[in-house]
């Protein structure tokens, strides 16, 4: 059989934006330690339903690490205490028997809370629509292979790509500043030669509709960095600034 | 006696050789002026693949979108988890593809149960495919001289593979969802995320609306338009556990089948071979390793069973195990593909070892991929660049090296071929209602290819749909925008509403994923891997008591008036008891072996897939006849005018 755990969840719960919240308490006995932490939260709500209870509302999907739909903050970590992943890809061995277990939402004044552990992340599409992308119609593109790129540069366009959209890194923030996720598509755009045209362009507009979702501003603290699922660097940052202000001596 | 379908009449397969029938049709096709384009109105329900690359092309165009999704932003689509690929028959490796042989692999590895015509297209438009993502900023992986890798898949002799590490899936609706931000930006697409579409409005026998509930508040929505587009995505979790997202459905699929769309050939489920096994009872999904992986590991089982038994109770190490006592089982029985078969014969391979006594694992359902010979011949550094991100993702979920003991890997539901009917232009039986991508049954036959469905995303939502919708639009330019008003729209939103109220109402004392397991343990065991007359039979009657459970005894907290994760669930759960039926009674009507659909009955006697061309060489198309009612079997003959039906044969 495999070994399992008891823990206790403090869980926060919240009707909605407006409503105030707070902790309950759960206690959780025999969780295989194989069980990853969303199915341990799914068992959570099996009991609650069947007692006739409201479940826990969380977000989450592909459950395999890629869709950044989950969200969990978890003993003060968004993603909880195991490195480059998400949440879903946490698993229960990463706990010990006896501990307390404090699930939180992402706190940002960019995502409000819509019920419990669900927030709202909408603020990180409209950054995307202010200028994340280049702009080409469907069949107005040339051959693939008619413009080289170099290795160097496609593998860290790549990097900077990887980026899931979570917003960890906004919530790991004491600043709740969204320049990780923002500087990570402004640096894949800027390193390859089809989305250089607009580089200028898309860091002022980014930028500008960033400040304007009320997100933070970036104090080199690096807490995005670590936290990030996806080992996103902040040295994207350091891009998206020389971008930006290359494009202001411009103007 | 069946209805049969007209292949000119019906599905409009154009005439003229098969190299010249897309430009032929596109040659003499209907379109919509520029200034009429504004004027017409498009829901597009889902934003991946295909949803999203089909909303933006649109609203490109001119169109006024608008553009639905379940989740919180139209980039979590499961298109994104697709790790492997792309295929396009570039031929940048000189290696002899073509667009003839990208689509002759297409049709033999779909066991020649898809259409000749639409398979072309789609292999001709996978060039433009891979230039508009390149263009669009899609990080694909590079060689040192600056051109694009490729890499090779199964069911195929080629290098035609495109790939962002493996994360192909999402680099791809990445690049598709940065063109449907710019159309959001310009207002030609407007986006409504945490939506559902809970039904089709259909007006004087035209598709002219959806029914549609606002997750956030409970609230039920009604949205008119000239056209309804659907990229809905597949139904494999009707098995519960499946490579499918927690929230991926067949929803739409069902309501548009209970409004007149044929739903096609249901049976034919993709078994992925290379999949995290099965841990325990509480697992919510299973977890796919990219078939890409098949390049370099060497799949295999103890030759011997004692050794297969001593690794089961721990005795024994994998790694202790001498080369002559393992079994490289897709080497020694398919030595021209060796571990690169088609997936619907690589995860029979397993399963066949497993049942024999050969497995392993804890449960014995496993069996290994091995990477040491790679890691021998690359070096670790060279295996990592390629693969790293995959194998973290296992270490993370079975808490072991992959570096250092082989992989444990098992079949898995992962992809539904399956879908509702579509005609050459996309358009099901239901005039003004496209499906597209995996949501349609159109391109794959009876099993996919691997690093295909990304090209039929894409391929129906860049290049195909924006071309033929026109042809249904051009002569909507004079019907003026829809009042949410008009009777059908009320009687539309009295039915969601009733249901609703319905489910709200039972008040029983299961909840819907204890319903929604029993269904999938049901799919799992009777209409799986192997199916027979007798199992398919027993999976009719038990799917019909789970049904009956669920609508006497399924429990649902809270509102409906609200944010309710339950209820959506449940609307879910019950399209997915719907659609459990049809796969069985599908897969009982065709008394032959093809692709995904393997009847234990029909086998070679290698224990090879057997077809029967001379009765079943159609496509099933079920017609909704009324609730609780048999569904109508209607036949679209398959007669191929270019290809030879040959068995499968990747041994030689």
């Amino acid at each position: 059989m495999d070994k399992t755990i008891n823990i206790t969840l403090k869980v926060w719960r919240q009707r909605g934006p407006k409503e105030r919240g707070a902790f309950e308490s759960y206690k959780l006995d025999g969780i295989s330690v194989d069980t990853s932490f969303l199915e341990m939260l799914d068992i959570q709500n099996e009991i609650l339903i069947n007692q006739g209870q409201e479940p826990i509302v969380f977000d989450h999907d592909c459950r395999e690490g890629i869709c950044g739909m989950c969200s969990l903050y978890i003993n003060g970590h968004p993603h909880g205490p195991d490195e480059d992943i998400t949440t879903c890809q946490l698993h229960m061995r990463k706990f010990k028997d006896g501990e307390t277990i404090t699930i939180e939402p992402w706190r940002s004044a960019g995502f409000p809370v819509i019920r419990d552990l669900m927030v709202d992340r909408t603020a990180f599409d409209k950054i995307i629509q202010a200028g994340g992308y280049t702009s080409i119609n469907a069949g107005g593109a040339q051959d693939a292979n008619a413009i080289p790129i170099s290795k160097e540069d496609a593998d860290e366009a790549m990097d900077s790509a990887s980026c899931i959209g979570c917003g960890a890194c906004v919530a790991a923030c004491k600043n709740g500043s969204a320049m990780l996720f923002l500087s990570a598509k402004v640096s894949q755009l800027a390193l390859l030669p089809q989305g250089r045209v607009e580089a200028a362009k898309r860091a002022k507009s980014m930028v500008a509709k960033m400040d304007e979702l009320g997100f933070g501003n970036c104090t080199n603290t690096g807490a995005c960095e670590v936290e990030c699922p996806k080992n996103i660097s902040i040295s994207n940052i350091a891009r998206l600034n020389r971008e930006f202000i290359t494009a202001k001596f411009k103007d | 006696m069946a209805t049969i379908l007209d292949p000119k009449k019906d599905s409009k397969i154009p005439d003229g050789p098969l190299a010249d029938k897309w430009k032929n049709y596109k040659d003499h096709q209907k379109l919509v002026n520029p200034a009429n384009k504004r004027r017409l109105d498009v829901i597009v329900v889902g934003t991946g693949l295909a949803g999203g690359s089909a909303a933006a092309s649109l609203g490109e165009m001119g169109f006024n979108v608008l553009n639905f999704c379940i989740q919180d932003s139209p980039r979590r689509a499961h298109s994104i988890a697709a790790q492997g690929g792309i295929n396009g028959a570039k031929n940048y490796q000189n290696d002899g593809d073509s667009v003839y042989r990208l689509f002759y692999d297409t049709i033999k590895g779909g066991d020649y149960r898809a259409r000749e015509a639409n398979v072309y297209r789609m292999a001709e438009v996978s060039n433009n495919i891979i230039d508009q993502c390149v263009a669009q900023g899609v990080p694909f992986a590079r060689e040192y001289g600056g051109l694009l890798d490729n890499r090779s898949f199964g069911g195929s002799q080629v290098s035609r593979t495109f790939y962002a590490k493996g994360q192909t899936g999402q680099q791809l609706l990445l690049g598709a969802y940065s063109s449907l931000s710019r159309q959001v930006q310009k207002g030609s697409v407007k986006l409504y995320t945490r939506y559902e579409m809970l039904d089709l409005v259909i007006i004087d026998g035209k598709a002219r609306g959806i029914i549609a509930r606002n997750l956030v508040t409970g609230k039920i929505e009604r949205f008119s338009a000239h056209a309804v587009v659907v990229g809905t995505g597949g139904y494999g979790n009707a098995f519960f556990l499946s490579t499918n997202a927690m929230g991926s459905n067949g929803s739409a699929a069902i309501q548009c089948y209970k409004k007149g769309a044929y739903f096609a050939n249901p049976c034919f489920a993709q078994i992925h071979p290379t999949c995290i096994p099965v841990h325990g009872e509480f697992q919510s999904k299973l977890t796919l390793m990219s078939e890409s992986l098949r390049n370099d590991g060497r799949i295999w089982v103890p030759k011997k069973k004692e050794d297969a038994e001593a690794i089961r109770a721990g005795k024994l190490k994998p790694t202790q195990l001498k080369e002559e006592d393992r079994d490289y089982y897709l080497e020694r029985r398919y030595p021209a593909f060796g571990n690169l078969v088609p997936r619907d014969v690589a995860s029979r391979a397993a399963k066949e070892r497993c049942d024999a006594g050969f497995g392993v694992g804890g449960t014995g359902l496993a069996v290994y991929l091995d990477f040491s010979d790679a890691i021998k011949r690359l070096g670790k550094d060279t295996v990592e660049a390629k693969y790293g991100n995959l194998f973290q993702m296992y270490d993370k979920i079975v808490d072991d090296n992959p570096y250092e003991t082989p992989m444990m890997i098992y079949p898995a539901i992962h992809y539904t071929m399956g879908g509702v009917w579509v005609d050459y232009e996309l358009m099901t039986s239901i005039p003004g209602c496209f499906f597209i991508g995996e949501a349609n049954f159109s391109d794959h036959g009876a099993n996919r290819l691997g690093a295909s469905a990304l090209m039929q995303g894409l391929a129906d939502g860049y290049f195909v749909l924006p071309y033929t919708i026109q042809n249904y639009l051009s002569d909507q330019i004079t019907v003026p925008r829809f009042s949410t008003e008009l009777p059908e729209f009320q009687q539309a939103e009295d039915d969601v509403n009733k249901k609703i109220a319905k489910l709200m109402s039972i008040k029983g004392t299961r909840s819907v994923d204890s319903i929604h397991k029993e269904l999938g343990l049901i799919m799992w065991d009777f209409v799986g891997m192997g199916r027979t007359k007798e199992s398919l039979e027993k999976a009719i009657e038990d799917i019909k008591k789970v049904k009956k459970e669920f609508w006497s005894n399924v429990r649902i907290p809270g509102e409906a008036s609200t944010l309710n994760v339950e209820l959506e669930k449940a609307l879910r759960v019950a399209d997915f008891l719907e659609i459990g039926y049809l796969m069985a009674i599908d897969g009982l009507s065709r008394n032959e072996s093809c692709g995904g659909h393997f009847r234990e009955e029909y086998q070679t006697p290698e224990g090879e897939a057997l077809r029967r061309d001379d009765e079943y060489a159609y496509v099933s198309c079920w017609k909704f006849t009324g609730e609780d009612q048999e569904p109508e079997l209607i036949k679209e003959p398959l007669d191929y005018e270019f290809v030879v039906r040959q068995q499968r044969n990747y041994k030689a």
